[in-house]
């Protein structure tokens, strides 16, 4: 089991964003958390992140417990998240946020890391095109691809990804989840959070459903997908 | 007219630095040198106009410099760092009473060792002040700083140990060697002519020539400029950028942010109670009036004018918030209100600092770039 959160509860002030969560990543696997906004999806991924501080329950990665080790020391283990909202290095030329990527790596002057850019390069040929030029500059999608592959050139064992389709049009979204499954085949395990649950589903191995801080359901991604209560609630009626 | 065309970016050729870098070495080196010289001169110089009438070229020369040290030291925090810092004067203040306190008030020690010792004493309260206070962020810092900044003064005014309101005179001199005097330029006849009897000597601290202080400090700018540049284009100035950019995504790239905060706070520290130190070695007299509120604000002006991040910027900063309000000093009080108004003009017209950082730059041409782009699909 590469993750394993037990128990988990937050509270932002006397708010409790998320109570007792309980969820697993097994090592190659996609695993979704869905939920509206406020669920606590983003919340529970910070807290994975090392981001947010935890008030009870465990964060298990890799055999290690992470509960309350500083983000900044997560990379190191194999954490990588691109984050919500993109939260890309404005002022840095693309290539720069992907060398920031590699901040964390002892093998950072390595080859590999060259290998890692040119398989980065592969997946976002956009980022190839435009690796001079200003993140900050470059359109929503470009911004979300970027911090994707930014997040990679870490070399991660556990990918988050928060949100990657937000904000983005239906085509790139499909290419986006086109990516995601891509990463995955190649072998990095991804815990993913999503709105866009219809195709969120359809890319996970399985998945979680948050309501207001606790998770109600969870199951594999087609037995969520065919559910007609979470239809309903998620994927407006029809897929 | 001409100045508005090469400010748009599309017109202008290779900009300043590219032309710089584009230059062999060895005439790099001698452009360099011949500059270094050429300021070691400044003062002697007496070059019509840029010469201050009402006070001491030499002098003013050396309060500029020490503005370049202060800006150069809360370039680092500002710029590079992004931490709002509204007290800076706070660690000037700490660098010069250390060194009045152990060489004149309280102690007979050399100044060659009081200088250190004021870096350390101006490190250690950056990093007091730090540790609790670089957790929280934005707006919050610049009250703390703000506090500092007064906390320190008020301190110097309560505490009799320090010398209360009166002060520490008598603060000894730098250790001089006296080797050779150095000529200066006379242009009262209209044309330059070399003046043997006004000479300053090399290296005399004495009490009313100011021009071998200006030297020291050249030679201390010198020596924090090259520190800044191995310190900005390491992996420490690119976790800064991270940091400055966006705290939670170079956390999670695995940069310690916090730490990165602290490090800069207690360099630009350092930098300012070096700049303090030297600015008591040279009045040879302190007191806590000389490190008001206003001061931290002037620093911090300086380094918005000159440009936040570029080093080069805030030397330019330096030199117009310290060297205008001297050079007008006959304008008696409106000099104040013409250069309040000056900053205004900036600020509404060139908000980015005169020389704002490459990076800002590009990004902004970019996105200019980016803006035609859209334009162009959006018609076809």
């Amino acid at each position: 089991m590469l993750l394993k959160v037990n128990g988990l509860c937050v509270n932002y002030g006397r708010i409790e964003a998320i109570r007792d969560i309980s969820f697993t990543v097994e090592e190659g696997e996609i695993v979704t958390l869905i939920g509206a906004n406020g669920a606590g999806k983003t919340t529970t991924m910070k807290t994975v992140s090392g981001l947010r501080p935890v008030r009870a329950g465990t964060v298990v990665f890799d055999g290690q417990d992470i509960t309350h080790l500083p983000s900044h020391e997560r990379p190191v283990l194999g954490i990588s998240q691109s984050p919500e909202g993109r939260g890309c290095f404005v002022g840095m030329t693309v290539m720069e946020n992907l060398e920031m990527g590699t901040y964390a790596r002892p093998d950072r002057k390595s080859k590999a890391v060259k290998d890692d850019l040119a398989r980065v390069f592969e997946l976002f040929p956009r980022l190839k095109e435009r690796s001079n030029q200003a993140a900050g500059s470059m359109s929503g999608g470009e911004q979300q691809m970027l911090a994707m592959g930014r997040a990679l050139m870490a070399k991660p064992k556990l990918l988050l990804l928060d949100e990657p389709s937000m904000g983005l049009a239906p085509k790139l979204i499909q290419q986006i989840f086109d990516i995601v499954t891509e990463i995955n085949s190649q072998g990095t395990t991804v815990l993913l959070v999503e709105q866009n649950a219809a195709q969120a589903l359809k890319r996970s191995h399985r998945a979680y459903i948050l309501e207001t801080g606790e998770i109600v359901r969870e199951g594999t991604g087609k037995e969520l997908a065919n559910d007609p209560s979470v239809k309903a609630a998620y994927l407006g009626g029809d897929v | 007219m001409s100045t508005a065309a090469t400010a748009r970016p599309q017109d202008s050729g290779p900009g300043f630095r590219e032309r710089v870098d584009n230059l062999p070495t060895a005439a790099k080196i001698l452009l360099w040198a011949l500059f270094a010289v050429f300021l070691f001169l400044l003062p002697l110089l007496n070059i019509p106009f840029i010469t201050t009438e009402g006070s001491d070229f030499g002098g003013v020369l050396f309060t500029v410099a020490t503005y370049v040290l202060v800006a150069l030291g809360l370039n680092i925090v500002v710029g590079y760092a992004g931490l709002l810092d509204l007290g800076y004067v706070g660690f000037y203040a700490i660098g010069a009473y250390t060194v009045g306190v152990l060489s004149a008030e309280h102690g007979k020690l050399s100044w060659v060792v009081v200088v250190p010792l004021a870096i350390v004493a101006a490190m250690i309260s950056g990093v007091i002040l730090g540790a609790p206070t670089l957790r929280v962020r934005g707006d919050y810092l610049a009250i703390v700083t703000l506090g500092f900044g007064e906390i320190v003064r008020l301190t110097l005014v309560n505490l009799e140990y320090l010398g209360g309101a009166q002060g520490i005179s008598n603060i000894p001199k730098p250790p001089g060697l006296e080797l050779f005097e150095v000529p200066s330029i006379d242009w009262s006849s209209g044309a330059p002519v070399v003046d043997l009897d006004t000479t300053s000597t090399f290296l005399k601290f004495g009490i009313n020539d100011f021009v071998p202080y200006y030297w020291l400090a050249l030679v201390v700018i010198g020596l924090v400029l090259l520190f800044d540049i191995l310190v900005k284009d390491s992996r420490v100035g690119r976790a800064w950028e991270a940091t400055r950019e966006d705290e939670d995504a170079a956390e999670l790239m695995g940069v310690p942010t916090f730490r990165f905060k602290l490090l800069a706070f207690a360099l630009g520290a350092a930098i300012g109670g070096l700049s303090g130190a030297l600015f008591a070695t040279k009045s040879g007299f302190i007191n806590p009036q000389s490190f008001e509120l206003l001061l931290s604000i002037l620093f911090l002006a300086a380094v918005v004018v000159g440009g936040a991040g570029n080093r080069w910027g805030v030397i330019v900063g330096a030199i117009v918030v310290s060297y205008f309000p001297e050079r007008f000093r006959e304008f008696a009080d409106f000099r104040v209100l013409v250069f309040g108004l000056a900053l205004m003009l900036l600020a509404i017209f060139r908000p980015q600092g005169l020389l704002p950082p490459r990076r800002t730059v590009r990004a902004k041409r970019a996105d200019d770039r980016q803006a035609v782009l859209e334009e162009g699909e959006a018609s076809v």
